[in-house]
């Protein structure tokens, strides 16, 4: 049973809580991979994408995860809905809430605002990623992939490449793994690693070799090509030599070490092509369990506002 | 109408008294101050156990008027100084137009005639606060200029602001430098330390405004000239102000009740009611700051009362506009953090809003003694109180602060002898 109403941030989760929805999510991915995508456990809700940023895989595996369940789904676009013609977030969400909607499942380029919707909603916000701040349920996803391939999470060396300063994904799961007893090394070039992270508890460095040496899984981040032009790194060519994943720096991890990605990856900028598709990537796992997770999301939430 | 104050302990920094003393009070000037006047008053204020003020000075405020009245107008705004025991107020010119001619001095300065405390328009630096231009500072001086500042935004240009000072020494006036490298603060919207490196924010350094402070005493320094830097947050910004001190530059400082009272810590929630500019920094800073209070690196302390409308905070932290409805709580914040905790005595914060921001822009005739206007402030210091900003006099009820306990509650502010506030 979850205790809050909305999945915004992996700190408002207990370690029980996180054990709960992955538990959940092995029963889901059963359906996921079964013949008949059909479960009732969402039937008679009503569950709303409301995404102000562009995405496709969250989106899709959000949308397909409701109807996998049997919710009443939609989907709003910023650009194209009231939001073009400047309606407030808490607008957005109160004009929802009136329609009976029981989940809405927000991306918003700025941190923070599923937190300020979940305030002022009666409907279960999902937190589907914020600004440089949290992407709950790509880390729990993450958790559960880790876990699939481990058989657990805890005393686990889990290395997280690239772009820290603005990853929610990065963030999410350091909250998420460090709670579920896993040591997170976070390795960057300095100018993509908030200047106090060393303050907070994780290990940070900007040798990627340091950070991969013995870890159990490696996820890289993406980067996105703006912040060259930025001028937070000289060229693609050496960030990819300094801070990409390539083999002879996947070597020095433990040889059945797992490579993830939370996608739409780079190749040959923070990832070799090699190791994407290579035997150690777990890639496409983790889209697939993506599915599952957010069901168990779902469902959980649902179920907590029936009883 | 005759008010007789009695009972209370009266602290005046103009003429260092502080003694237990009845104040009389008619025809809008100070009649007698004695021990004991029993006399007949239409009014008798008891002051037991309370203290007699000179009337606060705060040399920041954000009055919004013209242009932007649905946050504030120059009534609510004085309103609400006089709530905050304020008798003088200074208002910044970022207002719509730009009080960058003498007509909007004027119109200020008109509409300031039926307000409850004094108004001191500052002017901006450069037309439009754009940083091109400079303004006619010899007619806004001559229109009732009390001072010159783009506040808000920074001069950001190094060449503009040297000729902005050089040029106001022709009229001995006193520039006001919002200090904010902004190509470096980057669009950060609160301190770049710990807490924004774990909530997803993006942080200022505080070296965005310590350069800039540098480079004002620099300048100041060069022209052989005097500045006042505003809003102080950083402990480096402390330094440099106390090393320029001590060379004998001529700058001056001011910092607010939010950097003495509270730190980054309380960016919670995503709520941006403390979102402000400069950030709320780290507790290393606070107490930079305050000690720069305390050694006299930093001369005063204004509100830098920013009211803006709820639906301008009630929004994404990054879309929400920064500043804090700060007037009414400014005394009380600086009370409990400071007096109440026993790091300064109450006569030397009560200084630091009297006599020591007069001094900053020049403002003269306070004090409370026989013949002087009647502009004093009653405050209870022990009462203990709990901030309640929907009972804010101000339009603008953004503040960060509802709802904590604070120690030293305005009972009565008079204005020209008259009672205008009462709580």
């Amino acid at each position: 049973m979850l205790k809050n109403k909305d999945i915004v941030s992996m700190n408002d989760l207990s370690a029980e809580e996180i054990q709960e929805i992955l538990r959940t999510a092995e029963f889901m991915k059963n359906i996921v991979v079964s013949g008949n995508k059909k479960a009732p456990n969402l039937q008679g809700k009503s569950v709303v994408t409301l995404f102000y940023e562009n995405s496709t895989r969250t989106r899709m595996s959000f949308e397909l995860a409701s109807k996998y369940m049997s919710a009443a789904s939609a989907n709003i676009s910023a650009s194209a809905s009231s939001v073009a013609k400047g309606e407030t977030l808490l607008d957005t969400g109160r004009t929802l809430d009136m329609m009976g909607t029981d989940i809405i499942i927000i991306r918003h380029p700025m941190s923070g605002a599923p937190a300020l919707l979940s305030r002022h909603v009666n409907a279960s916000v999902i937190n589907a990623g914020d600004g440089m701040n949290e992407h709950p349920s790509q880390a729990l996803l993450d958790m559960f992939t880790i876990k699939e391939h481990k058989g657990r999470i805890e005393g686990l060396k889990v290395a997280i490449i690239g772009d820290v300063y603005h990853s929610r994904v990065a963030r999410s799961n350091m909250w998420g793994l460090s709670k579920m007893g896993a040591e997170v090394v976070l390795a960057s070039p300095p100018t993509l690693m908030p200047l106090h992270m060393d303050k907070t508890g994780f290990k940070v460095t900007y040798d990627v070799e340091e950070a991969v040496r013995d870890a159990d899984a490696v996820m890289c981040l993406r980067i996105q090509k703006e912040r060259q032009q930025a001028g937070l790194f000289p060229s693609v060519r050496e960030y990819f030599d300094f801070f990409g994943l390539d083999q002879k720096k996947l070597a020095l991890a433990k040889p059945d070490a797992i490579v993830m990605h939370p996608g739409p990856m780079n190749r040959g900028t923070e990832i070799s092509s090699f190791i994407a598709d290579g035997r150690q990537s777990v890639v496409c796992n983790q889209v697939q369990n993506g599915v599952a997770v957010r069901m168990a999301m779902l469902h959980l939430l649902a179920r907590r506002r029936s009883e | 109408m005759k008010i007789l104050i009695k009972g209370g302990t009266v602290i005046c920094p103009y003429n260092n008294i502080e003694q237990k003393l009845d104040v009389l009070v008619q025809d809008g000037v100070i009649a007698r101050v004695e021990q004991e006047i029993n006399e007949g008053a239409d009014r008798v204020i008891d002051a037991e156990g309370k203290y007699v003020f000179p009337s606060f000075t705060d040399i920041h405020v954000h009055l919004r008027e013209p242009g932007q009245e649905y946050k504030e107008d120059i009534a609510s705004g004085c309103a609400a100084a006089a709530a905050g025991g304020f008798g003088d107020v200074c208002c910044m010119p970022n207002t719509k137009p730009t009080a960058d001619s003498e007509a909007v001095i004027s119109y200020i300065l008109k509409k300031a005639e039926q307000a409850p405390c004094d108004v001191h328009p500052i002017a901006a630096i450069t037309k439009g606060l754009a940083g091109e231009e400079l303004t006619e500072m010899g007619e806004l001086k001559k229109a009732g200029a009390i001072a010159f500042s783009d506040d808000g935004r920074p001069v950001e240009s190094s060449r503009m602001m040297r000729l902005a000072m050089q040029y106001a020494k022709a009229f001995d006036a006193l520039i006001i430098s919002h200090c904010e490298d902004r190509l470096l603060a980057d669009g950060g919207v609160m301190n770049e330390g710990v807490r924004s490196a774990v909530i997803g924010l993006k942080g200022v350094p505080w070296t965005a405004e310590a350069l800039m402070v540098q480079r004002e005493i620099m300048l100041a320094e060069l022209l052989d000239t005097f500045v006042h830097i505003a809003h102080v947050s950083c402990a480096q910004s402390v330094e440099c102000i106390r090393q320029a001190k001590k060379r004998g530059v001529r700058v001056t400082a001011e910092t607010c009740p939010h950097y003495i009272f509270a730190n980054d810590s309380i960016v919670q929630n995503y709520d941006a009611m403390s979102k402000v500019n400069p950030p709320l920094r780290s507790e290393q800073d606070r107490l930079a700051v305050i000690q720069g209070l305390l050694d006299g690196s930093i001369d005063c302390i204004a509100s830098d009362h920013a009211p803006h409308h709820i639906d301008e905070k009630l929004v994404e932290y990054n879309t929400a506009l920064s500043g804090i409805s700060g007037i009414e709580t400014s005394f009380a914040l600086s009370y409990t953090a400071l007096v109440k905790t026993g790091l300064m005595p109450l006569s030397e914060l009560v200084r630091l809003y009297t006599s020591a921001p007069d001094s900053v822009v020049h403002l003269q005739g306070k004090g409370i003694r026989e013949g002087a206007p009647a502009k004093l402030t009653v405050a209870d210091c022990g009462r203990e109180s709990v901030i309640d900003a929907a009972s804010f006099v101000s339009k603008g009820k953004n503040t960060p602060f509802d709802g904590v306990k604070v120690y030293a509650g305005i009972v009565c502010t008079v204005y020209n002898g008259q009672i205008v506030y009462e709580a």
